[in-house]
C-alpha cells in the first residue's frame, strides 16, 4: 500500500519531466548510460532503445563495422514498458532515444503525435530492395516511411507432439477441428488445449482479422476521419469462439509471458500455443524446451475458418524508427537502416529463433529456408510453416491510438474470461468504448 | 504519544518590552532558518507539483485538435467514468474490511506483548514487525508466487487432502488475496505503534486499577485502550489514506493474476495508466485530484465522528 501521497507522486513525476526538460541539453537517453561498451572514442554516438534478446551482439556488430557512428543501447523494457517510457518522453519533449525499436502496429500511434521521422529522404532507395513490399507497407503511413523493418511474426500453431501422440490427434486444419480435438483431449482427461490470454490483444486482433475483420480504416491524407469497426460479425464470431472454448474448459485463461504461463508450457499443461514465429526464441529464453520438455514441440500451420480460402496473419514483429528528438536524424537513420541488417546479426537472430527476418537476404538464404529447428526437434519449420505464412500475409491498417484499443481489448477479454459477457457483447462494448475514445480525441468516427 | 498531547511549558515573563521584542525577532529568524530547508523542499516537491497537476487537470489534449482549456470537464468525466467509480468503490469497500481487521489484530498483539515480558515476547515482536521491513514489491511478488496454482505450495498442500486449492488470484478471491497481503504487511507496523503507545502509559495506573479490583481484561479495555486512543486514531487515519491510495500490490499482482486485475482496478492505477500509458496527463491529474477529494472527505468524515478524541491533530 502506498503510504506517500500518490497524487503528489503522480504530479511530481509529471512536473519532474518538466524539470528534466530544463536541465538536459543532450536530449535523448544519456550516452554515458549505455548497456554496451563503446570502444571507439571521439565518434558521434546515436542512442537506441530495444529489447531483442540478442541486441548486445547486434549492437556490437554494428559498432565494429562502423567508424563514423557508434550505437549506445539501453534496454528499457519489452513492449508496453518501453512504449510507456517513450510516450512519457514524447509528452515531455525530451528523454527519448534517437533510434527506437517499435512493433509495426505502434508506428501510427507515435506517428500521429509527430514523434517519428520520415526516413525516406535518408537513404531509403539504397535499401529499398532488401525488403518485400508488404514489409515496407507495415512501417509506412501513407507514402511516408517511419521505420526499417527487422522481423515479422507469421502466426502458426505450436503444439506438443507428445500430447498429440498420446491422445492420437493430428494437427487440426480448421478451427472447428481445433475445438473437436480440444474436446477429445479433455474427455480423455488430458491437459488444456490452448490459452486465451487477456494480455495478448494484438494476437486476438490478428485472429479476428483472419476471419475477415477490418478493425480500422485510416487514410493519413484525411487525418481527422477514422473508421472503427470492432463489432462486425467476424470480430464477434472469433470472440464467441474463444469465449466458448474457455467456458467449456477446453482452453486456459492465463495471461501469457507470465511465470505462471511459462511454467504451464514447460509442464505440458497446454497442448497448443497459437503464436508467432518469434515465440520459440522467447520460450527458450524463459527456459522452455530445455529440460523435461526438450524436443517435444512441433509446429503446424494456423487452423483456418475456411480451408478453401486460407488467411495468414501476423503478430508483432518490429522495426527501428528514428524519433523526432534525434539531434542528427540523418545519422540516426543510418543506424536504423544498418542495425540488424548485417548477415552475422541476422543469422544469429534466425538461428536462435529470436526473429523471423524480413530482410530478403536472410529470407532467401538456403540455410534459413532449410533450417532444421532444434526447438521443433529438427522440423524444417521455416520451409514448412513460417515462410508460406509470411508470404501469404497481406498487411493490416493499424489504429493511430493503438495503446488505447489494445488496453480496451484486454479489458473486454478479461470480462469474457470472467464469464460476465459473451464474445458478441464484448465486441459491442469494445466498439462503444473505442469509438467514444476516438471521438474524445477529436476524430470523426465513420 | 503523551508527549504529543502535552502542553508547552509557559515562557518565563520577560523583564522589559524592548528585550521581549528583540528576543521575539531573533526567535522568529531562527525559526524561519530552521524551517527553511524543509520549506524549500516542501514547496518544490509538494506544493509546486500539486499546483502543476491541478493546472494540468484543467486542460484536455486531443490527438486531433491539440490542447484546450476545459475547466472542470475532466472532473465531470471522472465522476461519470465507470472505471474510476468502480475503482473508488473497490478501495472504499477494501478499506471497510481491511482497516478494522488490521487494527484488531495489531491491537490484540500489542496488548498481549505489553503484558508478557519474556524473551519470547521480544522475539515475537520482531517477527511480527518483520513483514513491514520487506519492501512492498518483494512482498507482493512473494505472495503472488505463493498463490500461484502452477508452482505455489497451495496446490500441493491442498492436494495432500485431496482438495482443490483456492485460487486467490481469481476474480472471486482476489479481494481476500489482497486483504491477506496487506494485513500481513501492515498489522505488525501498527502493532509497534500501539505497543510504543502502551509503553508510554504510566504503570501506576495499572496498580491503582488492580487495587480497585480490576482484572486483566478490565485493565485492557478500561485503562489501556482509552489511553492509547490517540495512537489508534492516528493509525486509522494512516491506513485509511494508504488504503484509498491502493497501488503497489495490485499493480504487481496484475502480472500474475490473469486478467483479474485490470488497469483500472484502483483509482491510482487508473490515473497511472491514463498518464503514463495513454499519455493522457490531463485526465490522469484530474483522477488524482478526484481521488484526493475522496480521501479528504473520508478522512474528514472519520475525524468528525471521532472528534472527541482527536487530540493529536
Amino acid at each position: 500500500m502506498k503510504r506517500r501521497r500518490i497524487l503528489a507522486t503522480v504530479a511530481m513525476l509529471a512536473a519532474g519531466t518538466g524539470l528534466v526538460a530544463c536541465s538536459s541539453d543532450e536530449g535523448g537517453s544519456d550516452a554515458s548510460n549505455c548497456t554496451n561498451t563503446i570502444t571507439k572514442q571521439n565518434v558521434p554516438v546515436v542512442t537506441m532503445w530495444g529489447w531483442y534478446p540478442n541486441t548486445q551482439l547486434v549492437v556490437d556488430n554494428f559498432n565494429k563495422q562502423h567508424d563514423d557512428v557508434q550505437v549506445c543501447w539501453t534496454n528499457v523494457g519489452q513492449g508496453s514498458d518501453e512504449y510507456d517510457k517513450f510516450q512519457t518522453a514524447i509528452s515531455a519533449g525530451t528523454g527519448a532515444p534517437d533510434v527506437i525499436m517499435v512493433e509495426a502496429d505502434r508506428i501510427p500511434t507515435f506517428q500521429i503525435q509527430g514523434a517519428l521521422v520520415d526516413i525516406k529522404q535518408y537513404g531509403f532507395d539504397a535499401v529499398k530492395a532488401n525488403y518485400g513490399e508488404g514489409a515496407w507497407k507495415d512501417v509506412s503511413v501513407g507514402d511516408k516511411v517511419y521505420g526499417v523493418p527487422v522481423d515479422g511474426g507469421p502466426v502458426a500453431m505450436i503444439y506438443r507432439k507428445d500430447i498429440f501422440d498420446k491422445y492420437k490427434i493430428t494437427p487440426p486444419k480448421t478451427w472447428a477441428e481445433y475445438e473437436q480435438a480440444a474436446q477429445k483431449v479433455k474427455d480423455a482427461g488430458g491437459p488444456l488445449f490452448g490459452d486465451l490470454g487477456a494480455n495478448v490483444s494484438a494476437l486476438t486482433m490478428a485472429l479476428q482479422i483472419q476471419k475477415g475483420a477490418a478493425p480500422f480504416t485510416y487514410d493519413p491524407a484525411q487525418p481527422k476521419a477514422i473508421g472503427v469497426k470492432l463489432n462486425d460479425q467476424a470480430s464477434k464470431d472469433v470472440l464467441d469462439y474463444w469465449g466458448g472454448l474457455a467456458k467449456k474448459g477446453l482452453v486456459g485463461t492465463q495471461d501469457q509471458f507470465t511465470p505462471e504461463y511459462i511454467s504451464g508450457v514447460i509442464n505440458g499443461n497446454y497442448a497448443t500455443y497459437i503464436s508467432a514465429a518469434w515465440a520459440p526464441g522467447y520460450l527458450t529464453g524463459a527456459g522452455v524446451g530445455k529440460g523435461q520438455d526438450t524436443g517435444k514441440f512441433a509446429v503446424a500451420p494456423l487452423p483456418q475458418w475456411d480451408p478453401a480460402n486460407p488467411v495468414q496473419i501476423n503478430w508483432g514483429g518490429s522495426a527501428f524508427s528514428v524519433t523526432k528528438q534525434a539531434k542528427k536524424p540523418e545519422l540516426a537513420a543510418k543506424v536504423a537502416y544498418g542495425l540488424y541488417a548485417d548477415k552475422e546479426s541476422l543469422t544469429d537472430g534466425w538461428t536462435n529463433q529470436i526473429i523471423f527476418p524480413l530482410n530478403l537476404t536472410a529470407l532467401k538464404d538456403p540455410a534459413f529456408v532449410d533450417l532444421k529447428v532444434a526447438f521443433f526437434n529438427g522440423q524444417q519449420a521455416n520451409k514448412d510453416v513460417y515462410l508460406p505464412a509470411a508470404e501469404a500475409y497481406k498487411g493490416v491498417a493499424y489504429a493511430p491510438f493503438g495503446q488505447y484499443y489494445l488496453d480496451a481489448m484486454t479489458k473486454q477479454v478479461s470480462e469474457i474470461i470472467k464469464g460476465s459477457v459473451t464474445g458478441s457483447q464484448a465486441a459491442d462494448r469494445l466498439q462503444e468504448d473505442v469509438a467514444k475514445y476516438a471521438k474524445e480525441q477529436g476524430f470523426t468516427v465513420q | 504519544m503523551t508527549s504529543l498531547t502535552e502542553k508547552r511549558a509557559p515562557r518565563t515573563q520577560p523583564e522589559t518590552r524592548k528585550i521581549r521584542g528583540k528576543v521575539h525577532l531573533r526567535e522568529h529568524l531562527m525559526g524561519w532558518l530552521f524551517v527553511g530547508p524543509f520549506g524549500i523542499v516542501f514547496l518544490a516537491f509538494l506544493i509546486a507539483p500539486l499546483g502543476y497537476a491541478l493546472y494540468l487537470s484543467l486542460f484536455q489534449k486531443k490527438l486531433i485538435g491539440g490542447t484546450s482549456f476545459v475547466l472542470f470537464d475532466n472532473y465531470v468525466k471522472a465522476f461519470t467514468d465507470p472505471s474510476f467509480l468502480s475503482g473508488a468503490w473497490f478501495v472504499i469497500r477494501f478499506s471497510l474490511v481491511s482497516i478494522p481487521l488490521q487494527i484488531i489484530i495489531a491491537l490484540a498483539l500489542a496488548l498481549i506483548l505489553d503484558s508478557v515480558t519474556t524473551v519470547f515476547a521480544r522475539f515475537s515482536r520482531l517477527m511480527i514487525f518483520l513483514p513491514y521491513a520487506i519492501p512492498t514489491v518483494i512482498g507482493a511478488v512473494m505472495w503472488g508466487f505463493l498463490y500461484s496454482r502452477g508452482f505455489g505450495p497451495l496446490t500441493d498442500i491442498f492436494g495432500l487432502f485431496g482438495a482443490t486449492a483456492p485460487d486467490f488470484l481469481s476474480s472471486d478471491l482476489i479481494f481476500y488475496g489482497l486483504l491477506n497481503v496487506v494485513t500481513w504487511q501492515w498489522a505488525g507496523y501498527y502493532m509497534i505503534i500501539l505497543y510504543a503507545a502502551l509503553q508510554g502509559v504510566d504503570p501506576t495506573l495499572y496498580e491503582a486499577a488492580r487495587m480497585d479490583g480490576a482484572g486483566k481484561w478490565q485493565i485492557a479495555t478500561r485503562i489501556k485502550i482509552p489511553l492509547i486512543a490517540p495512537a489508534l486514531i492516528l493509525i486509522l487515519v494512516f491506513s485509511l489514506i494508504g488504503t484509498l491510495q491502493f497501488f503497489n500490490e495490485p499493480q504487481i499482482l496484475r502480472y500474475l493474476a490473469a486478467g483479474t486485475i485490470g488497469s483500472d482496478f484502483t483509482p491510482n492505477m487508473y490515473a497511472y495508466q491514463q498518464a503514463f500509458s495513454l499519455a493522457n496527463f490531463n485526465y490522469g491529474s484530474a483522477i488524482s485530484f478526484a481521488l484526493g477529494g475522496i480521501v479528504f472527505i473520508c478522512v474528514y468524515a472519520f475525524l468528525f465522528f471521532t472528534r472527541k478524541r482527536r487530540s493529536f491533530l
